[in-house]
């Protein structure tokens, strides 16, 4: 038998093959390790889902109700896993329902990658149906944004995409694809993952003087506190983070994105900053000597009046981001680079430390903190179930375990400040940009993120509202996530603010509810409703247990504030315990 | 205190990228005085000169926000005194009192200024200097009726005598950018089906 000669060629010089800009898509994410999407088909992305219509076996789509929903459980899928989200919408509408999540995500320094599909690219410009200006509108609120005309530029600018997301500071990005492009055959060479953008640099070189500088100061500290942000969950940096706090018995509070990164039980953890955090971190932030802030970024939520901030403190700042240096707080000593870097070299040379006068510090406030706050809102004496005794039934079930998911509002801080977390990336809130309705969303993706674990969404019932109609991808996929709807029958965050600075004055913060037990059945989802503290550790435990998804309405006070707080425009250490400080 | 300060960008030639760089000034509601833009000596490399007036502080603030953006490769700030810039203006007036005055010539060659078009009814004459230097050639021309008259912005070259070159050939060395794909489709019009 004569070989085939043509065959023969083939085999050696020709691994191109022709293929559409879709196809080229999908492949790209496949070679990316994507299994997830997160999407809602329309007009000018038809290609790309006809495309997708044969790759079933590798990647898996999850249909939304809302693009928002979409790129919201993209958000929850990348916090929980480390690993990119991928977003897929339609020109015009899809594109602008991602805007919220897009923020969201770049304010909180989330990996995503959104595909948009876009009109073909001769009617740019002419107010085609559905055509909106996409890059123009998500540049502000995306790490790169980048509009493909030619499937040609498909596999590179895709490559380019993911590495930009998920490499140094993450953040969104959106490749918006004409649909021409989508349909166009070209000679397709295969995928080769980026790994070095010119104009790019993610993150800085580590210089040996400022980890000099910084460990003379920290040595020389009598009273140092470590502060530390999301950066060193993003930086996988756990275990160096770990190692540096105890070789110098720092305490060490986190901020709302940063918990979890060490056990919330830790020795050394001493809670929560900021506005609603714990009592001590706020105080003693203005009683240190040297303040050591890891990948967080002073927000003004975190350090209240910045005049009225630290000022005592010599400051050391570890950011991956150069950007973020002395962009709030003037810092002694700036540690630009990779934490998982810089902590090391830190932990190497610091010396080994008691400081128990100081920790002992932290310990008195815990014990007033918890003597007026923590005591009796766990443990109320009144028949009125409150947000934060069901916390702590949580935490008796789950010990800790368990994905917390919190939506925006008193209900957040509540689970932020009493969630017991022993695992990193178990924390997954709308931080920075304070998005209400993010949370139901963002559970389904962080089930799909960690499918092993137990994900508890708790949210209120003014946040339950927007997002609501995600129940319906709920019911689709069976998506087995718990969610707890705290109803206090009031948007209680902003009604908090009303009620202490601007005398009583409730003006539309009453916002009713629906019957979600019911609501919960139509979706066919399972649900309950408890009014009484009876019920409430039986039922919870109960859901908690149970295999599929699982609705609890659960009826708290009303008109219960969430406390500490440092008011608007007051330093940290003018933190108060009860309205009565006020 | 604020004072002028002239910032020098490197970027890579994006479509788009002029946006992405002005809403870091809008976003925070800085006016920009002058802005330049043009290739620079290398291909595929773009020179942006931005003025505004702003304090150090926020300066700086400023250049790190735009160097965070993908696609710009270099970003350096200079006060006036470390820089050496220049405008350039057109000014357009009118031929008969120019011819007539003899004075006005002379006094446009005292300032630098040359006479680009000459024309029976107008005559343009072409200033490059500093910002002072042209604001007093319009008041030197207002009376003997100015037609029209144009500004360029600021470019600007850096007086510390290292210099961009080198550095902006170093990119060129590192992985070139990537061209942009020319585009079919963008120039076709006929009727496709779209939904
Ligand atoms: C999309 C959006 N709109 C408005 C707000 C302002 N806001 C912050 S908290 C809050 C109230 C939230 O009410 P609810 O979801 O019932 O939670 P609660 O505070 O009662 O626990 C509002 C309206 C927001 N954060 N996000
Ligand atoms: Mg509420």
């Amino acid at each position: 038998m004569t070989a085939n000669p043509s065959q023969n060629i083939n085999a050696n010089v020709n691994i191109t093959k022709q293929a559409t800009g879709s196809q080229a898509l999908l492949d790209g994410l496949i070679h990316e390790g994507v299994k997830t999407i997160f999407g809602y088909p329309g007009g000018a992305i038809m290609p790309v889902y006809d495309a997708l219509y044969d790759y079933g076996d590798q990647l898996e789509h999850i249909l939304v109700r809302h693009e928002q929903g979409a790129i919201h459980a993209a958000q929850g899928f990348a916090r929980v896993s480390g690993k990119t989200g991928v977003v897929f919408a339609t020109s015009g509408p899809g594109a602008t329902n991602l805007v919220t999540g897009l923020a969201d995500a770049m304010i909180d320094s989330t990996p995503v990658v959104c595909i948009t599909g876009q009109v073909f690219a001769h009617l740019l410009g002419t107010d085609a149906f559905q055509e909106t200006d996409v890059i123009n509108i998500t540049t502000p609120v995306t790490k790169w944004s980048y509009q493909v005309t030619n499937a040609e530029e498909i596999p590179h600018v895709l490559a380019k995409a993911f590495h930009i997301a998920n490499t140094g500071r993450p953040g969104p990005v959106v490749i918006d694809i004409t649909k021409n492009a989508q349909l166009q055959l070209f000679d397709y060479e295969g995928y080769h993952k980026c790994f070095h953008i010119r104009s790019y640099k993610p993150k800085p070189d580590v210089r040996t003087s400022y980890i000099a500088e910084a460990v003379a100061i920290i040595n020389e500290a009598k009273r140092p506190f470590v502060i530390f942000g999301q950066g060193v969950i993003l930086g996988n940096a756990e275990q160096e983070f770990r190692a540096f706090i105890e070789k110098g018995n720092f305490p060490a509070a986190w901020t709302i994105l940063g918990m979890g990164a060490i056990p919330t039980d830790h020795p050394l953890s001493v809670g929560m900053l900021g506005m609603h955090g714990n009592y001590g971190p706020n105080l003693l932030t203005n009683e240190c000597d040297v303040l050591i802030a890891v990948g967080m970024r002073f927000d003004d939520r975190v350090t209240g009046r910045l005049d009225k901030y630290a000022k005592q403190a010599k400051i050391i700042h570890l950011d991956i981001d150069p950007a973020e240096i002395d962009k709030n707080v003037k810092t002694t000593v700036a540690v630009w680079g990779d934490c998982k870097e810089t902590l090391p070299l830190l932990t190497q040379l610091v010396q080994k430390n008691e400081n128990q006068d100081w920790l002992q510090k932290f310990n008195e406030c815990t014990i007033k903190e918890t003597e007026k706050v923590i005591f009796p809102e766990q443990n109320p004496d009144s028949e009125i179930l409150t947000m934060a005794e069901v916390l702590r039934c949580i935490n008796e079930i789950t010990q800790g375990e368990a994905i917390i998911v919190s939506d925006v509002g008193q209900h957040q801080m509540v689970a932020c400040r009493y969630a017991k977390l022993n695992q990193t990336r178990s924390n997954v809130t709308s931080g920075g940009l304070g998005t209400m309705g993010f949370a139901l969303p963002a559970a389904i993706g962080a089930k799909y993120g960690a499918p092993d674990r137990q994900v508890i969404a708790i949210i209120g019932d003014g946040g339950f509202q927007m997002t609501l109609q995600e129940l319906g991808t709920i019911m689709q996929a069976n998506v087995n996530v718990k969610i707890i709807i705290l109803n206090n029958q009031f948007l209680g965050m902003v009604r908090q603010w009303q009620e202490l600075f601007h005398h009583n004055r409730y003006s539309f913060v009453n916002i009713t509810s629906p019957d979600y037990v019911k609501l919960a059945s139509a979706y066919r989802i399972d649900a309950k409703k408890v009014e009484q503290r009876a019920e409430l550790k039986s039922t919870l435990e109960e859901i908690l247990a149970h295999d599929n998804p699982f609705l609890l309405e659960v009826m708290v006070g009303k008109e219960n504030n969430v406390f500490p707080m440092v008011p608007q425009g007051r330093g940290v250490s003018e933190i108060i315990l009860s309205k009565e400080e006020l | 205190m604020k004072q002028e300060y002239t910032i020098t960008v490197y970027t890579e030639n994006q479509i788009g990228l002029i946006n992405k760089l002005a809403i870091i000034f809008t976003r925070r509601k800085i006016n920009i005085e002058s802005l330049n833009t043009s290739p620079s000596e290398v291909e595929g490399i773009h020179r942006f000169t931005i003025v505004i007036n702003e304090t150090e502080d926020v300066v700086r603030k400023l250049s790190r926000q735009i160097e965070k953006l993908l696609d710009v490769l270099k970003v350096d700030y200079n006060t006036d005194d470390e820089i050496i810039w220049q405008e350039m203006a057109l000014y357009k007036v009118s031929a008969e009192v120019i011819t007539e005055k003899v004075k006005v010539e002379r006094l446009l060659r005292e300032q630098g200024a040359r006479a680009v078009v000459i024309r029976k009814d107008y005559i343009i004459f072409e200033c490059t200097g500093q910002r002072e230097e042209i604001n007093n050639l319009i008041k030197i021309l207002e009376p003997y009726g100015l037609l029209e008259f144009v500004r360029s912005a600021r470019i600007a070259i850096i007086k510390k005598s290292d210099g961009f070159h080198n550095k902006v050939k170093e990119f060129e060395y590192k992985v070139p950018s990537e061209t942009l794909v020319e585009n079919e489709f963008l120039d076709q019009n006929e009727s496709v089906f779209s939904m």
